[in-house]
């Protein structure tokens, strides 16, 4: 029963936030939204027994991703978005490709099989705590993606910089 | 114990409201973050599959996902800058110098 109401909570301020995030007019209201969202969402991960991935949801988007985007969003200084009449104006669209998705997604879902159980049991990761079995397993059977994963990083670092950069003439 | 149906209904309203921010907002950086929630929706499933099917593989996906998020977050606000010093406007109904 408990762990029921637990995750109706989650769900339901997960879904109210994210609706919350895309329907509010003002650009810094959608993002402190988005922030409250990433700690539910880390809340989930937890009851799924994932602390890792909640820590990383916490430090990495409500630390950093949302930053940056508080960051630009304060930087571009919107005035005219407050006298918008409309904050949601190609709604039909929207609406249309929406409900199709859904529809389709939630069909895709009822015809889901399970795969028979790995090893990494609840009662294994706890004796051999979760970060060091990821960590194991990230840099062992793994370590080529995470090699490329570096790689994107130092991509995203060089190109964010070189495209916000100011041009100088001559 | 919750069903695993429940995660992935919960995953897919939330991919949902992602599609309908990202096509029904002219503003963008909401269509931005549309896309990150789209992406967390991602990771939501992900992350409960690894619980249920007991395979830390899906938590490892998700943690290549979120590396990747941040890096398309970080490209995507330059590109904002950089589009808003050309044109001063969030609308991208505004953008249309390619329209012909």
């Amino acid at each position: 029963m408990i762990p029921e109401l637990f995750f109706a909570y989650f769900a339901f301020m997960i879904v109210g936030l994210s609706l919350l995030v895309v329907t509010r007019r003002n650009p810094v209201h959608s993002v402190l939204w988005m922030l409250l969202l990433f700690f539910h969402i880390a809340g989930m991960y937890l009851f799924l027994n994932a602390e890792f991935m909640a820590a990383i949801q916490v430090i990495v988007y409500a630390g950093g991703i949302l930053v940056l985007f508080l960051f630009v969003v304060l930087l571009m200084n919107l005035k005219d978005v407050a006298q918008m009449k409309k904050g949601i104006t190609a709604w039909p669209t929207g609406v249309t490709f929406t409900i199709g998705i859904f529809i389709a997604m939630i069909y895709s879902v009822r015809s889901f099989i399970a795969a028979p159980p790995g090893r990494y049991s609840i009662e294994m990761i706890q004796q051999e705590t979760h970060v060091k079995a990821l960590g194991k397993l990230l840099y062992t059977d793994f370590l080529f993606q995470f090699e490329v994963v570096s790689l994107i990083l130092l991509i995203a670092i060089v190109g964010a910089i070189v495209l916000a950069k100011r041009k100088f003439k001559g | 114990m919750v069903p695993l149906q429940w995660y992935l209904w919960l995953s897919i309203a939330v991919f949902s409201i992602g599609v309908l921010g990202f096509l029904s907002r002219r503003n963008i950086i909401i269509m931005l973050m549309s896309i990150e929630l789209m992406l967390n929706a991602v990771n939501i499933s992900l992350i409960s599959f690894s619980h249920y099917i007991q395979d830390l593989r899906g938590q490892i996906l998700a943690f290549f996902v979120i590396a990747v998020a941040a890096a398309e977050a970080a490209i995507g606000l330059a590109i904002i800058i950089a589009l808003f010093r050309n044109k001063a406007t969030a609308n991208v109904d505004e953008i249309r110098e390619m329209r012909g």
